[in-house]
């Protein structure tokens, strides 16, 4: 038997949303949508390749000590309202930079009912402490990473209204 | 069968929760190293994976002529925030209240 262990450092997250793909492209990326779910914040995307991103720290977050900026990177592929693709570093804790940036994709594929299926690929190759936020398995400060973010977003754009908890 | 419903079933079985913890050790797993890691049939094993597709506990992707299995937390998550967390709600805010509480008096 063939066993392939190529160690792969890719998360893959899928949630079916009640909503168009243009509400979902809009709330991934607009600021007034960005700051009302997950771990908030206001982006700034340009949506080209090669444009900037950049997301900044609420109130809550510089109360915690948070840089201006708290994510960065670069829009790759931008293909609205159905495929993202972007680079993506989180700039909250000094000893994770030396990762550098990771890759982050989203694709926005609409189902049968007014249901469409957005899948998150993120690719942290050399990223090892930051996988340990994304995936949500570290407590604490790390929050609850990509699964509650995207319940998180799932509730908004299903409710209109955020979820209640802030972890 | 609702979403939650499917979730449930699929983790209503010890093999199929094997193969979660497998995939949460490592994710982005082929079928022949997940059958290596289960004593069940090739066949069995992919039963199981259907199931947890279904419920979109699993989400599969090609990466060449591989077929990599990866784990989606996502419906579990979606679980908690709907289920767990109105019956915990309760009893954390009696104990941040009773911290509270201490920390004046102290």
């Amino acid at each position: 038997m063939t066993d392939t262990t190529t160690a792969t450092s890719v998360q893959v997250y899928r949630v079916h949303i009640r909503a168009s793909a243009e509400a979902i492209w809009e709330a991934i990326t607009s600021p007034d949508w960005t700051d009302r779910y997950g771990y908030g914040g206001r982006v700034d995307y340009e949506l080209r390749p090669g444009g900037a991103f950049r997301s900044y720290a609420n109130d809550e977050m510089k109360a915690f000590g948070a840089p201006e900026v708290i994510l960065d990177g670069e829009v790759l592929e931008s293909d609205p309202p159905r495929r993202l693709v972007q680079t993506w570093r989180m700039l909250m804790d000094p000893d994770n930079e030396p990762e550098g940036f990771t890759r982050l994709t989203y694709e926005i594929d609409p189902q049968d009912d007014g249901v469409c299926r957005l899948t998150l690929t993120h690719d942290l190759t050399n990223a090892p402490r930051l996988s340990l936020i994304t995936d949500g398995s570290s407590d604490g400060e790390g929050g609850g990473g990509w699964p509650w973010v995207l319940s998180g977003l799932k509730t908004l754009l299903e409710t209109g209204s955020p979820m209640q908890n802030r972890s | 069968m609702s979403d939650d419903d499917r979730v449930f079933k699929a983790l209503a079985d010890p093999t199929r929760r094997l193969l979660l913890d497998r995939l949460f050790a490592r994710d982005g797993r082929t079928l022949s190293e997940l059958e290596a890691d289960v004593d069940m049939t090739r066949f069995g094993v992919m039963k199981h994976l259907r199931v947890l597709e279904d419920a979109g506990l699993v989400v599969t992707r090609r990466s060449g002529r591989e077929k990599l299995h990866f784990l989606n937390p996502v419906p579990i998550r979606l679980i908690h925030d709907r289920w767990i967390d109105k019956y915990t709600e309760r009893r954390v805010t009696a104990l941040t209240d009773l911290k509270r509480q201490l920390e004046a008096d102290a």
